[in-house]
């Protein structure tokens, strides 16, 4: 897997922690959307892309 | 169809459930997912009520979110253009003006944060649930439960006084009636201003450790622009999530095969909360955004400056989203993405203090009374037609 975030897209929904927290996070000043892991493990793909399908802003673009 | 005269079609207003919208809108999205319609403030417009295409409308820009609120009180002029929101509504605005409102806030409400705020909004709901423990006989649990639970932590959060509630829930109330005429509006507002106003002051003497604070220290907005944010957060933060608490309430009761499926395993709370906000879409009316330019959606011209009704409360009754029965409350329904913190840019703000907030009161209201059952037949339960957010106006239970 191949995760990439926008975050002048973002718009700090929260969303895609709700999805998957051991992969998104949001910074604490402004919200906005932190990677942890670009390349999580397979058995996390499935709630990465509900996470991408979440995010409002589609801020998410997942690859592999 | 220029879109400009008014249609023969209205939008639809009538339910014939309480927890269903109007039942044209199943019509509408099997045969005309894009409809024409007068809209209840006489202006000509256009329903979109399929799931893709209500998300389709609130993630592109060339929707404006400028736009007039819906209004059935007063005489509204049909021609003239879209008026410029009142500083600080910032909900109405487009980017970069959006962002930078946006920007400011956003810091305060993240998943982490709200989570964190959990045992306090938990100690809340305890102290409403063993008030109404010792009160005799039937209560309304929306003025002694569902509405003071949010009221109280959007005061703590904002740095409002609690003993205020009286004066900004009367005004909260008249700017979601939309029934209310133009000079009572106006009143709500201009009284809502001049509180927020009295609190801005307050907090530039005297800085607490909350919102308001932080936003008058830290120096990017005007008064004006501080008194509109004020305002629109206290409102925002306090109607939705009352009126979700005592909806779901009555929706569960009249769901007794949910309840206890809810009721058997806790951990379906989150799931829950979820299909709820899903199935009551108390945004009742839709939401609004103004075309910035002619465009085309689904095969339908839609000339600059007409009104969009992105009707959410249809969008998440859309079988193509939820498979199965989507007039169904089914708490195992596997989750989709849904619409009731709307999309785009704006979904949103508090959505996350909104789950922490239903998780809480629903556990443990159910939790506490166990036998909790209506006080009134259902058909005398007063529903909220007339107000931008559904629910109840009352809601009379015992136990």
């Amino acid at each position: 897997m191949n995760i990439t975030v926008d975050e002048n897209r973002c718009v700090g929904a929260g969303q895609c922690v709700l999805a998957a927290a051991e992969v998104f996070d949001q910074r604490e000043e402004d919200g906005i959307v932190v990677l942890l892991d670009a390349d999580p493990p397979q058995e996390l793909a499935a709630r990465v892309r509900e996470a991408a399908a979440r995010c409002p802003a589609m801020a998410i673009e997942v690859a592999g | 169809m220029t879109g400009t005269e008014p249609a023969a079609r209205t939008q639809p207003m009538a339910r014939t459930c309480p927890f269903d919208p109007p039942p044209e809108y199943r019509t509408l999205r099997e045969e005309e997912p894009v409809a024409s319609a007068t809209l209840p403030d006489g202006l000509p417009g256009w329903l979109v009520t399929r799931y893709e295409d209500v998300r389709a409308v609130l993630s592109d820009p060339r929707f404006s979110s400028r736009r007039r609120q819906i209004r059935i009180g007063g005489d509204v002029p049909k021609d003239a253009p879209v008026p410029p929101p009142a500083p600080g509504m910032f909900i109405m605005t487009d980017p970069p003006e959006h962002t930078r409102f946006r920007r400011l806030l956003t810091g305060q409400f993240t998943v982490r944060r709200m989570q964190q705020l959990a045992p306090a909004v938990e100690q809340i709901v305890a102290e409403r649930l063993a008030a109404m423990a010792g009160a005799e006989g039937p209560v309304d649990l929306v003025q002694s439960f569902a509405l003071p639970i949010p009221s109280l932590v959007i005061c703590e959060l904002l740095g409002v006084p609690y003993s205020d509630r009286e004066e900004f829930q009367r005004n909260s109330a008249m700017l979601l009636r939309i029934d209310a005429g133009p000079e009572e509006v106006q009143q709500a507002q201009q009284a809502m201003n001049r509180f927020m106003h009295r609190l801005v002051l307050a907090k530039r003497a005297e800085p607490g450790d909350d919102i308001l604070s932080g936003l008058v220290s830290s120096g990017g907005l005007t008064d004006e622009e501080l008194v509109g944010v004020g305002g629109l957060l206290l409102i925002a933060g306090h109607e939705t999530t009352a009126n979700m608490i005592a909806l779901s309430t009555l929706c569960l009761l009249r769901n007794p095969d949910q309840l206890d499926a809810l009721r058997a395993d806790p951990s379906l709370m989150d799931a829950a909360v979820e299909e709820l906000l899903r199935y009551l879409s108390v945004i009742q009316f839709g939401i609004r955004r103004t075309a910035a330019e002619d465009l085309e959606l689904n095969g339908q011209q839609i000339k600059a400056g007409t009104t969009v009704v992105a009707a959410i409360q249809s969008g998440n009754r859309d079988v193509a989203q939820f498979p199965g029965d989507p007039d169904r409350l089914d708490l195992h329904r596997t989750y989709r993405p849904h619409l009731a913190f709307g999309h785009g840019i704006h979904q949103c703000l508090g959505q996350q203090l909104a789950r922490v907030e239903l998780k809480a009161a629903l556990t443990a209201l159910f939790d506490r009374f166990p036998t909790l059952r209506l006080a009134v037949p259902v058909e005398e339960i007063p529903m909220r037609d007339d107000m931008v957010v559904y629910g109840v106006h009352e809601l009379p239970v015992t136990w």
